[in-house]
């Protein structure tokens, strides 16, 4: 298949026909519990879609250069000063657990998959 | 209901109501029409027959009374100075709002009340504008039909059992059923040109960069654009006029002078060069929405425009490009919602389970498939051939305009192969929905202004609309060809029937 490197990682020849494993860690990395149920509606529709994406192969791009940002800019630069920040209540009042006057989250050290 | 409430010398609900933007700000100015009353006006239209449309998720009604009657209270001078006077605008949930919910029409944000307002919301706000409250969409934007909000799906205005288009299908509703004068809305692969055409009202998508996107919530951040939708253009270019501009809080923000859009309608059309792509007017296209477009080709001719035949020969691969590239940028964009400093949070073992049960409950279908894509195409392994070949055909489709572009002065094709299709028709088939965006896909990848104009309905009566799109910044263009074809054509502001009250 022209569209997919020869050094990509997983060992299949198509890369628009994803694999029920493939969906699995894509939808880890993602942090996405997905369902068996979903696993393999997403793993159907997400290879009708890359199906159809494929079509890009045909195009010769050897020679193009890639386009981030369709018009030109430059990255600004703004003055070095001390501006006012939102108030931290207003910021906390959004947030679905907190402590101390800060986000409480779930322990991280010893947790983290 | 409402009669009582309109007071104001010599207009009653109907008639300030089917008010265009120009129109009311200059009764409000002038003092002819209170701010106030206006405000009521709507808000009753709202409350009563928004029941079986659906177009808002929130409606404002005390924060829009308080600002209407601010503006009453200013001298007629002051007044003068507002250029939205008193004017009912809607805003898409994606735009942040402080104190009013800010939701993206997804669970994960229900209920979420942004701390600071859009740069855009604080410039209607400045303007004069009534803020009638946040509209309904397909969550975070995504979709194409407003069938992927989480909370209820828009109907067509204009026929109940069709859908508004999307994704910004409560604003393009509202503007339609005259629930709102104006409405803000985003677009990144079409999401206010195909919901203007299928809801028959005026939609501009400006360049990238016109507008400051800052307190628009991201979806795509190298395609998203904030635009109007009004039912005529030289309301929608009032809108424009207020909200474009530098901002520098959005870094993609560019330093030009804003143009005085309006001051382009009426203006002679005489000698301009209309692209026509000639495959965009056949097959795959519905015959009603070909025989209005060769219709409105007549128009331009007849106002004495230059028709000229162009060819976008990459715009083939206008799908395939952005549904890499738009779901890549998702994928990193909402990367943010995490369930740890705002937004739902469902708690599991550990972190990354708490993370992955939270965007599991909190993200719809079309939100996860997105996601999904966007992380397998920015993969290791996968990275070099499919993002950045996408990033390559996103160069040619570009260099397709400004080859166009030497011979023309603004290109027209269809803003959607069809008119609004019935609500359940696509939801099964994602694939599907994506290939009817083949029009509106290319500017964007490409950043250039576009508009969707009405000019015509099916047998069936429903609104079918052309795009125009004009050279970077060229929305004095893009104002000019749409004012000039809706003037001659008369099209552009006719309203549907009322939708029925939902209660008396």
């Amino acid at each position: 298949m022209s569209i997919v490197s020869s050094d990509s990682k997983p060992s299949r020849a198509d890369p628009t026909q994803i694999t029920l494993d493939q969906v699995r860690h894509v939808a880890k990395l993602a942090r996405l519990a997905l369902s068996e149920t979903e696993l393999e509606t997403m793993r159907e529709q997400l290879s009708r879609i890359l199906g159809h994406v494929a079509s890009l192969g045909a195009l010769d791009v050897a020679s193009v250069p890639p386009t981030s940002h369709a018009v030109p800019m430059q990255a600004p630069l703004r003055a070095d000063v001390v501006r006012d920040s939102l108030p931290r209540s207003e910021l906390l009042a959004a947030a679905p657990s907190t402590e101390a006057g800060a986000f409480a989250v779930p322990k991280v050290l010893d947790g983290e998959s | 209901m409402s009669h009582a409430h309109i007071s104001t010398a010599g207009a009653s609900a109907a008639d300030v109501i089917g008010l265009g933007v120009v129109e009311l700000a200059g009764k409000v100015q002038s003092g002819e029409l209170s701010a106030l009353e206006t405000a009521r006006a709507f808000l009753d239209r709202i409350a009563h027959l928004d029941g079986d449309v659906g177009a808002f998720l929130h409606v404002d009604g005390e924060g829009a009374l308080a600002q209407a009657a601010s503006v009453d209270r200013l001298s007629p001078s002051e007044r003068r100075a507002l250029p939205l006077a008193g004017v009912p605008i809607a805003l898409k949930d994606n735009l942040c709002t402080r104190g009013l919910p800010t939701t993206c029409a997804s669970k994960i944000l229900a209920g979420y009340v942004p701390p600071y307002d859009a740069h855009v919301v604080e410039l209607l706000r400045a303007a004069g504008a009534t803020l009638l409250g946040k509209t309904n969409m397909d969550e975070f934007a995504m979709g194409s039909s407003n069938e992927n909000s989480a909370f209820w799906p828009v109907k067509n205005p204009w026929d109940r059992t069709r859908a508004p288009g999307g994704s910004s299908g409560g604003s393009a509703a509202a503007t339609a059923a005259a629930f709102a004068a104006a409405a803000l809305g985003s677009d990144t692969g079409g999401s206010v040109r195909q919901p203007g055409a299928f809801c028959g009202v005026a939609a501009i998508k400006p360049t990238y960069g016109r507008v400051s996107r800052y307190g628009l919530i991201a979806f795509a951040s190298s395609l998203d654009q904030i635009g109007p939708f009004a039912r005529t253009t030289r309301d929608a270019a009032r809108l424009l006029g207020v909200i474009a501009g530098h901002d520098a809080r959005d870094a993609t923000s560019v330093v030009r002078a804003v143009p005085d859009y309006e001051a382009e309608c009426g203006k002679p059309l005489t000698g301009m060069r209309i692209g026509v792509v000639r495959e965009a007017l056949g097959e795959g296209v519905e015959p009603a929405v070909q025989q209005a477009l060769l219709a409105a080709l007549d128009v331009y001719r007849a106002l004495g425009c230059t028709l000229v035949d162009v060819e976008l020969p990459h715009a083939q691969h206008a799908v395939a490009t952005y549904y890499l590239i738009a779901p890549a940028e998702c994928s990193s964009n909402l990367a943010r919602f995490d369930g740890m400093r705002f937004g739902l949070r469902v708690n599991g073992a550990d972190l990354a389970e708490t993370y992955g049960r939270t965007r599991a409950e909190g993200f719809g279908p079309e939100v996860k498939r997105r996601i999904m894509l966007g992380t397998y195409a920015l993969s290791a392994g996968y990275y070099d051939a499919f993002y950045v070949k996408a990033q390559k055909a996103r160069t040619l489709i570009a260099r397709d305009y400004d080859t166009a572009f030497e011979r023309c002065d603004a290109v027209l094709t269809p803003t959607s192969p069809t008119v609004a299709f019935a609500l359940g028709e696509k939801t099964s088939d994602p694939l599907a929905m994506y290939l009817a965006d083949i029009f509106t896909l290319p500017p964007s990848l490409a950043g250039l202004p576009a508009s969707s104009v009405p000019c015509g309905f099916s047998p069936d009566g429903l609104p079918i609309g052309f795009q125009l799109v004009t050279r970077a910044f060229d929305e004095q263009g893009l104002v000019r060809l749409a004012d000039g074809y809706e003037r001659a054509s008369g099209f552009a502001g006719r309203r549907p029937a009322d939708p029925p009250k939902v209660k008396g």
